[in-house]
C-alpha cells in the first residue's frame, strides 16, 4: 500500500479491532489460523462482516453477510464512501492532513447512491448504510481482502475501492486498523519483497527510476542494467503470442493448469523454442518441457526464508534429505550461471539473505540469527536493534505527515467483462476448499476425509429449475471450453452463481472455462467471473465418463 | 516509508507484584498469575494433565491440587490466582493423599501407557492403582457411546471399572483410543471455543459413563470435524493420536530416540504457520505446532497437519533407498 506492497496490520491486531471486514476472502478455509485470530476478535466484540457472493463458512461468522453479484464490489465501496461522507462520518482531520485528491474522489462516488448500489450490488440499501456506519464509527477497524478482489479484470481498481475506505475514515496507520490482503501462498508475500516482479527489485526499489538505486545494484552486481521493466506472467503469454518471448524457464509453477484459457496456454507453452521446468513433480507443464530439472522441496528439503502477510520474514529449515537426484534451486541455478561462465561459487541460503539485507534496506537487520530468535521479523526492519514493525504506516498519523501523503484514487465501477445472457445464463467463480490446494499438485498427495473431488456447486434453486439431484452429473460450458462434474447442491449460493474449484485440473479442467482478460496494471486475469450454461446431462454414457471423473478425483 | 520508532501499542496497566508463602518461602509473584505459575517460576514441579498454557483451565483433573492456608477444601493450582498473604503448601500429607487417590482412579480406569510423566508420578505418590482389582474386560464396540444419562449398571465387585473399549478407525489422519482418555476436555476446548470453533466435540453421558463424543455419536466423517488435529496437539494421554504415529506403534517402529524435530513455515496458503516436522529415518511421521509462537498458538489446519505427504510419496522402486512413502510417485498427484 502506498509505495510497498504489504498488509498494514498484523494478526494480533484482529484480535483486538472492533470491527473486521473480510472482503472477497474465505479466511475460514483458506486461511485457517488466520481465522483463530479473527475468531478471537469475534470473542472479544468485534463486529465481523462478509462481502462475499456466496454465503461461505467465514460469512456464516458474520454479524452481516453483504451477498453482492459477482464483480460489483466497487459499487459497494463507493456507495459505502458516499454514505460516510453524507452522515458526516468522514474523518476530516486525517484527510486534510495525510491524504491528496480528496475532491475528486467525493465527486467520483457522489454518483454512487445506496439505491444505485442495491441496483447494482444485490446488497439491500439498509445493509449497506449500516455497514458503512459501524466500519466509520469505530475506533478501530481492519479490512482484509484475497482473491474475490484481485483476480478481477480490475483487480487493482478494487484494491484502491478498499484502501480509499480506510483513508476516508482513518482506518490506517494505528494499532488496530489497517488494510491487509491476505496471502493465498507461503511465499506470495516474499516473492514480491525479493523483487521476483517485473518493476521492483529485492525491497520495492526501483531502479528504472532512481539513478541511486540502479547504480547500487549495478556496482553489487558488476552488470549493467537496463531501466526497463520485464513483463508480469500474463505479458509473458501476450509476447509468446506475439513471438516475442522464445523461452521460457518455470521455477515451482504449473501454468498449464493454473493459467486461465487453459487450452491457449497450453498452444503457447508448446509453441516454445525452450521450455525449461524446475519443479519437484513432473507436472502437466514439465511433460510439456524440453527440460526438466529436478528440485527439491523449498520447505522441508531446503535452507532459506519466506515472508508471510504480516510482512514477517519466516526460516525455511531442511529437515528432509531430497529423493535421487533433486537439488536445492540454488545449487541449480549457482550451476546454470557457472555453466553460462559465471562463476558464483555455492553461495548458501545465509549468504544470499546477507546479500539481500545489504541491498534493501528494509530487511538490513534481520540476521539469520534475529529470525531464528525472534521466531520470524516484520519489516522494515532497519538495523540489527530495530524491533521491526507491528504496523505500516503510522507516519500519516505525524502532524505534519511524515514523506508523502497518501493519494486517494478515483475508481469507477466497471462489472465483469462477461455477463450473464440468455446463451450463457450463469456465473461461474472459482476459488479453494478447505483440504485441497491449487491444482491439487501437493494435497493429491495425502488422503482427505473432507474431499469430494470437483463438482459444480448450484444453489437449490437453480437445481430445481433444471431438474438437478445432488450427484447428478453436470455440463458446464463456456466461450472457451466445457467440463463434465457431478451437481453439489449448496445452500451458501444464490441463484445464478456456480462455484468450482480448479483443485482437480487432471480430472476435470475448470481452467478450460475461465477468461483470461486480465487486469491491465497487476496482470491477474479474471478468474472470479465467466458466464457459464449448465445442462444436465442424461445419456448414459455421459454419466459413467462424469462418475468416473469424481470417483478418480476423490482419493 | 521511514523509520519510525516502536509504535505506541496499548498495554495493559504494569502489574503489581503480591507477596505469598509457598512451602514456607516468601515468594513474589505478578498479580493474576496462579499458583501453578508461581510455583514452576520456584522450579516447583507440579504434575498437571488437563493444563495447558493455550487453553482456558478447566479444573477437572485435580492433578495439580495444593493446600491453601484457610481453604476448607484442596484448591486447583492451574487457575487459582495468587493472592497476597496466602500461605500455599504443595507437598503435604493431604496434597499428597489426594494426588495419589486421583493417580490410582485414573490409572486403575484408563490405559495410560502413552501418557509421559505418569508412571514416575504413580512411584513418586506410592499409588497402587491395582488395589481396585484387576481392570474390566473392554467394552463391546459402541457400547459406551450407547449409554445414557440416569441410567447406570451396578458395578462389578470382581473388577476395577474401566473405560477400556475398542480403538476407533474411521478416518485416514486420526485414531480415537478412548480407552486411553482421562477426560481432560482438552480436545473440547480446542475444538472449541478456545481455538478451533468447530465444536466436532463434547462430553457425552455422566459420571463414569461420561465420555468425549462427536454429536450422536456419528463418525468422524460424517461429524462436524474439518480434521484440523488441534485436539490430537492438545491430547494428553495419547488417546487422541495422528494415524501416521499410531500405525507405527502398532508396527514397532516408532521410535523418538531416532527422531529429530525441525522447524519450518507450512508450504500452503500465505499465513506462515510454523510446523514442527517430527521425521524418523527421512520421513515425515507427525506435524505439530509450538505452543508458544503468536501466528499458531499450536494450532493448524488440514492442510499443514496432513498436507506434507505429497513430498515423500515415492515409487516403488525407490523405496530400497530408505524413504518408505505409500508407494505412489511424486509425480502421480
Amino acid at each position: 500500500m502506498f509505495g510497498a506492497g504489504g498488509g498494514t496490520t498484523s494478526y494480533r491486531e484482529v484480535e483486538e479491532t472492533d470491527v473486521i471486514f473480510l472482503w472477497g476472502a474465505n479466511a475460514r478455509e483458506n486461511h485457517p489460523i488466520f481465522f483463530h485470530h479473527v475468531l478471537k476478535g469475534i470473542h472479544n466484540g468485534a463486529r465481523l462482516y462478509a462481502v462475499d457472493p456466496r454465503r461461505t463458512s467465514s460469512a456464516q461468522w458474520a454479524d452481516q453477510w453483504l451477498g453482492l453479484n459477482i464483480g460489483t464490489d466497487i459499487a459497494l465501496a463507493n456507495a459505502m464512501a458516499r454514505e460516510i461522507i453524507h452522515a458526516g462520518l468522514a474523518n476530516q482531520a486525517f484527510i486534510e492532513r495525510a491524504t491528496t485528491g480528496f475532491e475528486d474522489y467525493r465527486r467520483c462516488v457522489e454518483r454512487y447512491t445506496l439505491e444505485l448500489a442495491e441496483r447494482e450490488t444485490g446488497v439491500p440499501a439498509e445493509v449497506i448504510r449500516e455497514a458503512a456506519h459501524s466500519y466509520a464509527r469505530a475506533d478501530r477497524a481492519i479490512i482484509c481482502w484475497t482473491l474475490g478482489i484481485t483476480e478481477h479484470h480490475n483487480a487493482t481498481d478494487n484494491v484502491f475501492a478498499l484502501i480509499n475506505l480506510a483513508l476516508l475514515t482513518g482506518h490506517v496507520g494505528k494499532y488496530g486498523s489497517g488494510v491487509n490482503p491476505l496471502r493465498g501462498q507461503n511465499n506470495v508475500q516474499g516473492g514480491g519483497d525479493m523483487g521476483a516482479i517485473p518493476n521492483r527489485m529485492v525491497g520495492f526499489q526501483d531502479w528504472t527510476t532512481e539513478p541511486a538505486v540502479r547504480a547500487k545494484f549495478e556496482k553489487a552486481w558488476g552488470v549493467p542494467l537496463k531501466p526497463q521493466y520485464g513483463w508480469n506472467v500474463t505479458e509473458m503469454f501476450g509476447a509468446a503470442e506475439r513471438g516475442e518471448l522464445h523461452a521460457l524457464y518455470a521455477i515451482g509453477e504449473n501454468p498449464a493448469q493454473a493459467e486461465a484459457d487453459q487450452h491457449r496456454t497450453v498452444k503457447l507453452l508448446t509453441e516454445l523454442d525452450h521450455l525449461v521446468v524446475q519443479d519437484i513433480f513432473l507436472t502437466a507443464t514439465a511433460r510439456l518441457a524440453h527440460v526438466v530439472l529436478p528440485a527439491s522441496s523449498s520447505w522441508c528439503e531446503c535452507e532459506g526464508t519466506v515472508v508471510n502477510s504480516e510482512r514477517r520474514v519466516q526460516r525455511l529449515k531442511k529437515a528432509l534429505e531430497p529423493p535421487g537426484n533433486a537439488r536445492d534451486d540454488l545449487w541449480i541455478i549457482s550451476e546454470l550461471a557457472r555453466r553460462m561462465g559465471h562463476d558464483w561459487g555455492q553461495p548458501s541460503a545465509e549468504e544470499i539473505w546477507n546479500e539481500v539485507r545489504a541491498l534493501a534496506p528494509i530487511f538490513a537487520g534481520m540476521s539469520y540469527e534475529r529470525l531464528e530468535r525472534a521466531g520470524g521479523l516484520q519489516w522494515p526492519c532497519y538495523d540489527e536493534n530495530h524491533p521491526g514493525e507491528l504496523y505500516l504506516h503510522s507516519r500519516l498519523w505525524h502532524d505534519p505527515v511524515e514523506g508523502r501523503p497518501a493519494p486517494f484514487s478515483v475508481v469507477e465501477h466497471a462489472p465483469p467483462v462477461e455477463q450473464p445472457d440468455a446463451e450463457y445464463p450463469f456465473m461461474l467463480t472459482t476459488g479453494r476448499r478447505l483440504d485441497s490446494y491449487n491444482t491439487g499438485v501437493q494435497t493429491g498427495g495425502y488422503t482427505s476425509p473432507l474431499r469430494r473431488g470437483e463438482t459444480a456447486d448450484i444453489s437449490p434453486e437453480d437445481a430445481d429449475a433444471l431438474g438437478i439431484m445432488n450427484g447428478d452429473p453436470v455440463r458446464v460450458t463456456s466461450r472457451r471450453g466445457s467440463v463434465v462434474a457431478p451437481a453439489h447442491i449448496d445452500r451458501s449460493l444464490r441463484p445464478g452463481l456456480v462455484f468450482m474449484t480448479f483443485h482437480f485440473q487432471d480430472e476435470v479442467k475448470v481452467n478450460t472455462l475461465t477468461i483470461d482478460e486480465t487486469d491491465p496494471q497487476s496482470g491477474t486475469a479474471e478468474f472470479k467471473a465467466c458466464a457459464v450454461r449448465l445442462e444436465p446431462i442424461r445419456s448414459a454414457d455421459a454419466v459413467g465418463s462424469a462418475a468416473d471423473a469424481a470417483s478418480r478425483s476423490g482419493g | 516509508m521511514t523509520a519510525t520508532a516502536l509504535p505506541l501499542i496499548p498495554l495493559r496497566p504494569a502489574r503489581r507484584m503480591v507477596e505469598l508463602t509457598i512451602d514456607g518461602e516468601t515468594v513474589q509473584a505478578p498479580e493474576g498469575s496462579t499458583i501453578l505459575d508461581a510455583c514452576r517460576h520456584q522450579g516447583k514441579e507440579i504434575p498437571t494433565l488437563c493444563y495447558l498454557d493455550t487453553l482456558h483451565p478447566v479444573n477437572v483433573c485435580r492433578a495439580c491440587v495444593v493446600e491453601v492456608e484457610g481453604s476448607r477444601v484442596l484448591v486447583p493450582s492451574c487457575s487459582r490466582p495468587v493472592e497476597a498473604g496466602m500461605v500455599v503448601k504443595t507437598d503435604s500429607e493431604r496434597v499428597r493423599h489426594s494426588r495419589k487417590m486421583v493417580l490410582e482412579f485414573l490409572a486403575s480406569s484408563v490405559d495410560l501407557s502413552t501418557t509421559p510423566d505418569v508412571a514416575g508420578w504413580l512411584e513418586d505418590y506410592g499409588a497402587r492403582p491395582e488395589r481396585y482389582g484387576p481392570p474390566a474386560p473392554p467394552a463391546p464396540p459402541g457400547f459406551r457411546d450407547s449409554l445414557q444419562p440416569g441410567h447406570h449398571a451396578p458395578p462389578d465387585p470382581d473388577y476395577a471399572a474401566t473405560v477400556i473399549q475398542p480403538v476407533k478407525v474411521d478416518n485416514e489422519l486420526y485414531v480415537r483410543d478412548y480407552g486411553k482418555c482421562i477426560l481432560c476436555y482438552k480436545c473440547v476446548e480446542a475444538c472449541g471455543k478456545d481455538y478451533q470453533n468447530t465444536y466436532a466435540l463434547t462430553v457425552a453421558g455422566r459420571g463414569f459413563d461420561a465420555r468425549i463424543s462427536t454429536e450422536f455419536a456419528v463418525q468422524l466423517p460424517e461429524s462436524a470435524c474439518v480434521y484440523c488435529g488441534n485436539c490430537i496437539a492438545v491430547c494428553p494421554t495419547g488417546a487422541l493420536m495422528f494415524k501416521s504415529e499410531r500405525d507405527h506403534r502398532d508396527a514397532g517402529t516408532w521410535d523418538e530416540s531416532r527422531q529429530t524435530v525441525t522447524d519450518t513455515i507450512c508450504p500452503y496458503c500465505g499465513v506462515g504457520c510454523t510446523l514442527e516436522l517430527h521425521v524418523q529415518d527421512n520421513e515425515i511421521v507427525k506435524v505439530t505446532s509450538p505452543l508458544d509462537h503468536d501466528i499458531t498458538r499450536g494450532n493448524l489446519c488440514i492442510k499443514g497437519r496432513f498436507g506434507w505427504r505429497y513430498v515423500q510419496n515415492r515409487p516403488p522402486d525407490a523405496r530400497g533407498n530408505g524413504r518408505g512413502g505409500d508407494g505412489r510417485p511424486r509425480g502421480s498427484a
